[in-house]
């Protein structure tokens, strides 16, 4: 269990900042490799954005959706086999839009298939395409749009477009207008082996995450706020937190990199010329989520694991983030995901953006957000009859919502735009000894690409700390 | 440290990575990742684990001298030669 910071010491080798996926993943491999490491995390839970809350008998997940094979693998290497064990696929995604419907395992053999006798592509394109993309590497060139390169393969396709875009724009929130190799690489991670999920839940998870941490010697607090990570010519030393300092050769900060660069770090200590290039850095957008619990005497009959519905009748990437989206998915947990608590909730994901939400008053936000409850209802209807009355709990978040929890810029639910990995990987070259975890880039975001990226930081502070002995 | 002896730590590095991997067809100049399923992070793996067991920093550059088991005895031999 996580422990007060009274209890924290002064000083420790590594100081990791916040516990989402990346920052747990990072805070384990310093241990492994021998340092004394202490995770602050100013919620009270831990997970970041991979959280969950509990009302009325039901347990809500908010990003538990659905993940790539090749989590396997790495919880395996990265955590333990019991967390690898608890990983198992989610058979049925659904697809219902204007355009077209269909079921998938979300696979390439499937979408093979689907490509070819549905949507009626040439075998010899589908294949080119799938080569194409799984050669991509994050250093290719980037001049390419994902745009481009759909119309390249699918020329005037909107419908083959939407199958292929919409599922990746809600795990990472990326359009047709990012590059072309970011797309590349998160598709071809699903159509690896299709979209597993985590059995027992994200709370299951993080608990055992914690377990795992604090046995291998780890210190961990919630309820810890860091304020400043202080540096001095150049060089990090430690971090401040309710007053206290407490020393550290090196600060892993898994908080938003905007806020990492503007709002831990002084100033003073970066460079004008990478002040500039962090200031380029776009934010990703956010996301709406409508949490719905079913009467307990109620059930859902087979509906599918993950629906990407759309009432929208052409696909439009930008759509998807308007403020009136008639696009959702609906994550669908049935009792299967907590074997033994029998309860079924619905969780409706949106993207959105912060702008729209922002400015309205208290009374304002409190309408908008039973409209978006009301909406998501009548959504829902089409694949759950009479939704209102079967549910017994609803609640909806927002981008202002994601910006409380996390304390994001702009409440970004997807970290930042493809410019931001560059400046997240170099940022210990310009203050020695300050690392950056955590979604950027689109291509390191989602719970792979974090937990994968906390591995890769925890790389570069390890070659950092020996570097200094 | 003889080139038997880093090519079995290389092997050892591997093995506890992934414990299926078949040594018996290894190719040892053929390229590791084809053969035994490796990614980039299993190779990443491989340099943090020289890092901790020996001491060794690789630069990011270096990592394509990884690729196959010959090209790791090359690259390591002289690292090593004192281990």
């Amino acid at each position: 269990m996580p422990v007060s910071f009274s209890q924290a010491a002064d000083k420790y080798d590594v100081v990791v900042i916040g516990s989402g996926l990346g920052g747990l993943t990072s805070a384990n491999r310093l241990v492994y490799c021998g340092y004394k490491v202490l995770l602050l995390e100013y919620h009270s839970q831990l997970g970041g954005l991979a959280t969950w809350f509990k009302r009325k008998g039901h347990i809500f997940d908010i990003s538990l959706h659905g993940f790539p094979y090749g989590m396997v693998k790495t919880c395996k290497k990265y955590w333990n086999k019991e967390i690898m064990n608890s990983i198992v696929q989610l058979k049925d995604i659904v697809f219902d839009n204007p355009q077209f419907q269909l079921k998938t395992t979300f696979d390439r053999i499937d979408f093979t298939e689907k490509l070819n006798k549905q949507f009626r592509i040439p075998q010899s394109s589908i294949n080119a395409f799938f080569t194409r993309v799984a050669s991509m590497n994050f250093y290719d060139d980037q001049s390419m749009t994902t745009r481009e390169l759909f119309e390249e393969f699918f020329p005037g396709r909107s419908d083959v477009h939407r199958l292929l875009m919409e599922p990746i724009s809600y795990a990472n929130g990326s359009s047709v207008d990012d590059p072309a190799i970011t797309y590349g690489i998160v598709f071809s991670n699903f159509m690896n082996k299709g979209v597993y999920t985590f059995e027992g839940g994200t709370d299951k998870l993080i608990g055992m995450m914690t377990a795992e941490l604090e046995k291998n010697g780890a210190t961990i607090c919630t309820n810890a706020r860091v304020d400043r990570i202080i540096t001095e010519k150049g060089i990090v030393k430690g971090v401040e937190c309710q007053g206290r300092t407490i020393e550290a050769g090196s600060v892993v900060s898994n908080s938003g990199i905007t806020n990492t660069i503007h709002n831990l770090t002084d100033q003073d200590a970066f460079s004008s010329e990478f002040l500039e290039r962090a200031n380029t850095v776009r934010v990703n957008n956010s996301s709406c989520q409508v949490y719905m619990g079913v009467k307990k005497e109620d059930k859902i009959n087979d509906i599918g694991d993950l629906l990407f519905t759309s009432t929208t009748p052409e696909f439009d990437s930008s759509e998807l983030r308007d403020f009136n989206t008639g696009s959702k998915t609906f994550s669908v947990y049935y009792p299967k995901t907590r074997p033994g608590h029998n309860q079924y909730t619905i969780v409706a994901s949106m993207n959105a953006n912060y702008s729209d939400w922002e400015k309205f008053t208290k009374e304002e936000y409190e309408k908008e957000k039973d409209a978006l409850i009301q909406r998501t209802l009548s959504d829902l209807n089409r694949y759950f009859p009479n939704a209102t009355e079967r549910m017994d709990w609803l609640e909806a978040a927002t981008p202002r919502t994601f910006n409380r929890y996390t304390l994001h810029t702009q409440g970004t639910s997807f970290g930042t735009k493809f410019e931001g990995l560059a400046i997240s990987r170099s940022i210990f070259k310009e203050v020695g000894g300050l690392f950056h975890v955590g979604s950027v880039g689109i291509i390191m975001s989602g719970w792979l690409g974090a937990i994968n990226y906390g591995v890769i930081v925890s790389n570069d502070v390890d070659a950092y700390m020996r570097s200094r002995d | 440290m003889t080139r038997n002896a880093i090519k079995d730590l290389i092997l050892e590095i591997i093995e506890d990575i992934d414990e299926d991997a078949d040594f018996d067809t290894l190719q040892a100049d053929k390229p590791l990742r084809d053969q035994l399923d490796l990614d980039s992070m299993d190779f990443l793996d491989i340099v943090m684990e020289l890092r901790k067991r020996h001491k060794l920093q690789i630069p990011e550059e270096d990592y394509p001298e990884l690729a196959t088991l010959d090209s790791c005895v090359n690259y390591l031999e002289p690292l090593l030669a004192d281990a």
